[in-house]
């Protein structure tokens, strides 16, 4: 395979439009559209006595007031999305509640007027009577189990799932050194700035409906949609145009906007569109990382890991639509690049009356992440050895893959790590770092990771040669800023020996093409990348077989470049793509463009039909990528040096080194923009962003002015190295990145600030505040 | 009020947000709405060459003012601004949608100080959140702005 | 989030702004609308009216008067910290001016709308506190000057009345030894804990419900500021002495 354009740092292909102003964000279509608002409620657990719509329906520029027993589905439960057998106790919520809500932020009421600002004044006129309940806020009241979130739901237990590798007790028993942590992680949020937004219109003629949705998935959405208004799912076309960021929320399915908008184009046979805004994108919008870890470990003198025990609560929020996903990935990759031969962990997702959760860039890993290394640094502390030697000791080595975890995996096959080099992240990244630098209240942080990436079931690919030459391309799923159009065409523009210039990809539309999973779990690449290339190599195998027959070549004589099929060794035998293009189509009517050499009176090489049979017109194939053995692992290692100032406890990183090993890599530019950016979202998340609900179940802090997201000041410039050890599982030989950057930084951050400060770090996220707390025992004893 | 150089219908409802009226009333969709409480500066523009919030602002206020958006810096189908070059050059933007904002302030800052100090274009650029691309790669785009807009 | 409807008005002068500030019931002032348009799109302010200050034009100036400096109602806090008269006569104040909030904010953000905002954390309340400023605040039942001391009454309460309208802040000129500093979460955050000095005043802010002035050597002493979920009391007096030491030393 060519390598031209594989591996380039190749600036982007979608900045053009983006930079003009011309990015199409779904809020920027409105084609006269209605607007929308919900009645969302305040209280995070109640009951709903009534709720009265007579004055929002009358209000100025309403056009419709839904409640739930105003739309045929608006009291069934939405659809579960990942069903689990462990899964016992899954609970959905409702589109629009009218007898119970379980979370402040909860949908209630769905109003639609001439425009956002009508229809806000029309909400404000919805009356609802509510009963409050007792609120159940944090995992660990959650299991206590004194209020239940759901009454048909015993001790708030969605699921409590063990699994064993080896003999944990009795590795335990044996081991000379044992110690006990409890780790915990508080709620998050992605928070990409443009929030969500649906869009759609019936055309009562054609009986089609079309959806614009800031989605992670359309091709999901237009089968729920389908299925939901019994339409053909060829009627049905779903759209994600330019989407502002995702990180994970953006593929929580089914909420309850994605079902009413296009529910309102059908009945009122005009567009409707809602925007979301900041606010309510808060509390109505997936959180995730809210994790209680009891943790027990047994080591030897050497520091090797020899037993670990996890017992850990998922803080599920109020309702279950993404399964125990998220649980799963913790528990199934919190072993990290480390070998550990005894095993235990067990977790019970537990309801809460708090905004449901789903993944959030790194799903499950940051937490997993953050058990595994804080129990490095423990007996690194606690014999007094070197952090770095520790993880050393205990790396899973280059010779010992496949590695199985011993543990299930999310695709529902089990976790067994493909390929890395683990020691050598750990050496460069030691390397990279450099000494200690000067002065005081400066500590070193180091995080290791591993992350299953590339999760099936499947991804496809179309790729076409235009009877100009120029190639499309397409696939299912959407971009968020990952830079698909560039990377997908580089690997098309490789393997047709093109242009990237002449190569246009299109994402996320199920005009273009309809089947696909989704754009999570760092997958795009792995997924429609290979899909991609397969795709592209059969249309330069039909390439090569047409133009052999007017060439009178062998096809294994022939290679694709500079935009044409030729002769290798043989410079002036070539026959120009277009011109393939053309004599892929047998014609009777040219029209033009040079067509008329595919007519019926052009000589034709070779006997037999015009279309041979299994033959297809067009220079075009699909291709799909399914892997077999699961999800292909990337790693890395962090390694940094902060300042905690020892008065204030600012935190001041000096430098944050990233070596990271996504197999063979399409394009760095991008990769380092993903790795960057991943780890800005990790720095907010673990040292100024907090999702600070009271004990009501409000959340308090539902802006940007009480939501501290990092400005520049606040995030360093990431030094990335590369390693690369090729994925075996596919045929380009890459693995996801998109997440990696984000997944080690709490741990990494936690570890660097306990060595700057000598504080033990046990829970993240950590603020100046938090640390002072933590410093005071020991203030006192020095000033007693 | 003045757009990008041409007249433009004034807003008549007075809450209208200047973001929205930019946006829905004029079409001009490349000024973006992120938090509407002035944080995330995504709906940032120029007011008479100065960065503003323009969800901060009531359209009604930006009568007999010229208000510069992100269309203005280069015309359809004419080349990228230098600033927007830069930004292509250095991956300064990955969904785009806080780009805008950060090309009106990188704007405003290189036209009355063509060779900025780093941490002038850190202060420029404080204000406006990015959640894609931790904030490497638009620096290194506005300091090659500087050079490009340079020569 | 969109603002509950008002009515609007944007009287050409002074005067009919007093007019309008006599009859309306429930009107609010916008001058850079800054703090006030968020609350207007948070709906957590619904006044039935606004009245836009912004094309009085004799408030947009910065003069020389009684060995200070007025700054009209409608002069940005960027136009302030960049005034070479402002520079010149009163350094300090363009200092403190930077650590608000960002520069983008500062285009329209204004001097004496931060001053009657009596937000307890805002450097530029504490700044005309330390510096002994005053204010005149006008109505149509006449003309007074509040002093920076009585100015700030609590929370986001200031001592104008519902009828008055500030029209000018006056800053004293002062080139003597004066300082600001803060801890902040964020750059340009609000400060949790503040401290500006001029001369041997100063004046504290962020850790009660307005800004106070502070003996230096006991600089905590009668403070309890509130928990808040970031920040306990304890936290924000330590850091209070932390920035206190700072101005007190350069």
């Amino acid at each position: 395979m060519s390598t031209r354009l594989f591996g380039e740092r190749i600036a982007r292909k979608e900045d053009d439009r983006l930079l003009r102003g011309r990015g199409r964000f779904t809020d920027d279509i409105d084609e006269g559209a209605l607007e929308c608002a919900f009645v969302r409620s305040p209280f995070a657990s109640a009951r709903i006595r009534s709720i009265d719509v007579t004055a929002a329906r009358s209000a100025p520029g309403v056009v419709a007031v839904y409640t739930a027993a105003d739309v045929p589905f608006g009291d069934r439960e939405l659809p579960l999305l990942i069903p689990h057998p462990l899964l016992t106790n899954p609970r959905t919520q409702r589109c629009l509640a009218s007898k119970v809500v379980r979370y402040a932020g909860e949908a209630v009421a769905f109003v639609i007027a001439e425009s956002r600002y009508l229809a806000e004044d029309a909400a404000d006129l919805v009356e609802v009577d509510y009963e409050p309940l007792p609120a159940v806020v944090t995992p660990e009241v959650s299991a206590r189990a004194e209020h239940l979130v759901h009454e048909d739901v015993p001790g708030n237990v969605a699921a409590d799932v063990t699994q064993v590798v080896g003999d944990p007790d009795g590795a335990l028993a044996t081991a000379t050194h044992r110690l006990e942590r409890r780790l915990r992680m508080e709620r998050s949020a992605a928070q990409p700035l443009e929030a969500r937004a649906v869009w759609a219109r019936w055309d009562e003629d054609e009986r089609r409906l079309t959806v614009y949705n800031s989605t992670q998935s359309p091709t999901s959405i237009r089968g729920g949609l389908a299925v939901l208004f019994g339409l053909p799912e060829t009627s049905v076309d779903v759209i994600a145009p330019d989407v502002g960021g995702g990180f994970g929320p953006k593929i929580m399915l089914f909420n309850p906007d994605e079902l009413l908008v296009p529910y309102a184009a059908m009945q009122l046979g005009r567009p409707v569109k809602w925007t979301e805004d900041r606010r309510e994108h808060f509390t109505a919008v997936s959180h995730e990382r809210a994790q209680v870890h009891e943790v027990r470990f047994g080591f030897d003198g050497e520091g090797r890991l020899l037993a670990l025990d996890v017992d850990f609560l998922h803080d599920g929020g109020a309702y279950t639509p993404y399964g125990i996903i998220l649980p799963i990935i913790t528990a199934a990759q919190l072993p990290g690049p480390y070998r550990v031969p005894n095993y235990r962990v067990r977790f019970r997702d537990l309801y809460t009356n708090c905004t449901p959760t789903s993944p959030y860039r790194g799903a499950g890993r940051p937490q997993g992440c953050f058990v595994i290394e804080r129990v490095m640094d423990a007996i690194a502390a606690e014999l007094g050895l070197d952090r770095a030697e520790v993880r050393r000791r205990n790396l899973v080595q280059p010779d010992q893959f496949p590695h199985a975890v011993g543990t299930m995996w999310q695709d529902g096959g089990m976790a067994v790590y493909d390929s890395g080099d683990f020691p050598e992240l750990l050496r460069r990244a030691v390397e990279a770092l450099g000494p200690r630098p000067e002065g005081g209240g400066v500590g070193m942080g180091l995080a290791m990771y591993v992350e299953g990436t590339g999760v099936g079931p499947y991804e496809g690919a179309h790729v076409q040669v235009l009877v100009s030459g120029k190639v499309v391309a397409s696939t299912g799923i959407p971009s968020q800023g990952q830079g698909h159009g560039t990377v997908f065409a580089q690997v098309v523009a490789d393997e047709l020996g093109v242009g990237i210039e002449d190569v246009t990809i299109t994402s996320g539309d199920t005009r273009r093409f309809p089947w696909g999973v989704g754009t999570f779990a760092s997958r795009g690449a792995v997924m429609s990348g290979n899909a991609m290339a397969i795709a592209a190599r059969a249309v330069a195998e039909k390439a090569k077989k047409i133009a052999a027959e007017h060439l009178e070549a062998d096809p294994g004589d022939l290679e694709l470049a500079s935009g044409e099929v030729r002769v290798k060794g043989s410079p002036g035998r070539a026959l120009p793509l277009a011109a393939v293009a053309i004599l892929s189509n047998p014609l009777r009517y040219a029209f033009g463009g040079g067509a008329e050499i595919a007519t019926q009176f052009q000589a034709r090489p070779g006997a037999g039909p015009p279309l041979a049979p299994g033959d297809a017109p067009g220079l075009e194939a699909t291709g799909y990528f399914s892997p077999v053995s699961g999800s292909t692992w990337a790693s890395g290692c962090h390694a940094a040096y902060v300042r905690v100032d020892p008065r204030t406890f600012r935190l001041t990183i000096l430098k944050y080194v990233v070596v990271h090993d996504c197999g063979r890599v399409i394009n760095p530019l991008i990769l380092d923009g993903q790795i960057q950016g991943g780890v800005a979202q990790g720095i907010g998340g673990a040292f100024y962003e907090r999702l600070l609900y009271d004990v009501e179940g409000q959340l308090t802090n539902a802006s940007f002015m009480e939501f501290l997201m990092p400005y520049a000041t606040e995030i360093p410039e990431v030094e990335i190295h590369h390693l690369e050890t090729p994925s075996p599982l596919n045929p380009l030989g890459v693995k996801g990145a998109g997440e990696a950057g984000t997944i080690p930084v709490s741990a990494l951050l936690a570890s660097a600030i306990e060595d700057a400060t000598g504080l033990r770090v046990d829970e993240m996220p950590l603020n100046p505040d938090r640390l002072y707390e933590l410093s005071r025992p020991a203030r006192s004893a020095t000033e007693g | 009020m003045r757009v990008n150089g041409l007249e433009r219908p004034d807003a008549t409802d007075p809450r209208l947000l200047l973001s929205d009226h930019l946006r829905h009333g004029l079409g001009l969709t490349g000024t973006h709405v992120g938090c509407e409480h002035g944080v995330c500066g995504c709906c940032t523009v120029l007011l008479d060459g100065h960065p503003v919030r323009s969800c901060l602002l009531l359209a009604v206020q930006a009568r007999g003012h010229e208000v510069s958006t992100v269309e203005g810096l280069a015309a359809d189908g004419k080349p990228l601004h230098p600033i927007q070059v830069a930004f292509n050059e250095c991956h300064g933007l990955q969904c785009g949608f806080c780009t805008p904002g950060f090309l009106m302030v990188t704007s405003a800052l290189l036209a009355t100080n063509p060779e900025p100090s780093e941490a002038e274009i850190e202060e420029a650029i404080s204000g406006n959140l990015c959640r894609c691309t931790g904030y490497a790669g638009i620096r290194r785009s506005v300091r090659r702005a500087a050079e490009l807009t340079g020569r | 989030m969109k603002p509950a409807p008002f009515e609007y008005h944007s009287p050409a002068s002074v005067a009919e702004a007093l007019i309008l500030l006599a009859e309306l019931e429930d009107a609010k002032v916008l001058a850079g609308g800054q703090s006030l348009i968020p609350l207007l799109n948070f709906r957590l302010a619904r006044p039935a009216h606004l009245v836009d200050i912004n094309e009085i034009v004799e408030l947009g100036r910065i003069v020389e008067r009684d060995g200070g400096i007025a700054i009209g109602a409608n002069v940005r806090q960027a136009d302030a910290q960049a005034d070479p008269l402002v520079r010149n006569r009163c350094p300090l104040l363009p200092v403190a001016l930077g650590l608000v909030a960002h520069p983008v904010i500062r285009n329209r953000g204004t001097v004496c709308g931060s001053l009657a905002h009596a937000d307890p954390a805002a450097e530029l309340c504490a700044t005309l506190l330390a510096l002994d400023g005053r204010v005149r605040a006008r109505s149509l039942r006449g003309e007074r000057v509040i002093s920076a001391s009585d100015l700030f009454l609590g929370p986001m309460e200031s001592a104008l009345a519902a009828d008055e309208l500030l029209t000018e802040a006056w800053f004293p000129n002062f080139v003597g030894p004066g300082a600001i500093s803060e801890e902040v979460r964020r750059h340009g955050d609000f400060a949790i804990a503040g401290a500006v000095r001029a001369g041997d005043r100063l004046a504290v802010f962020g850790v009660a419900t307005r800004p106070q002035l502070a003996d230096p050597a006991d600089p905590t002493r009668g403070l309890s500021p509130s928990a808040q979920p970031e920040c306990s009391p304890e936290f924000r007096l330590h850091l209070l002495e932390a920035v206190v030491e700072r101005v007190m030393k350069a």
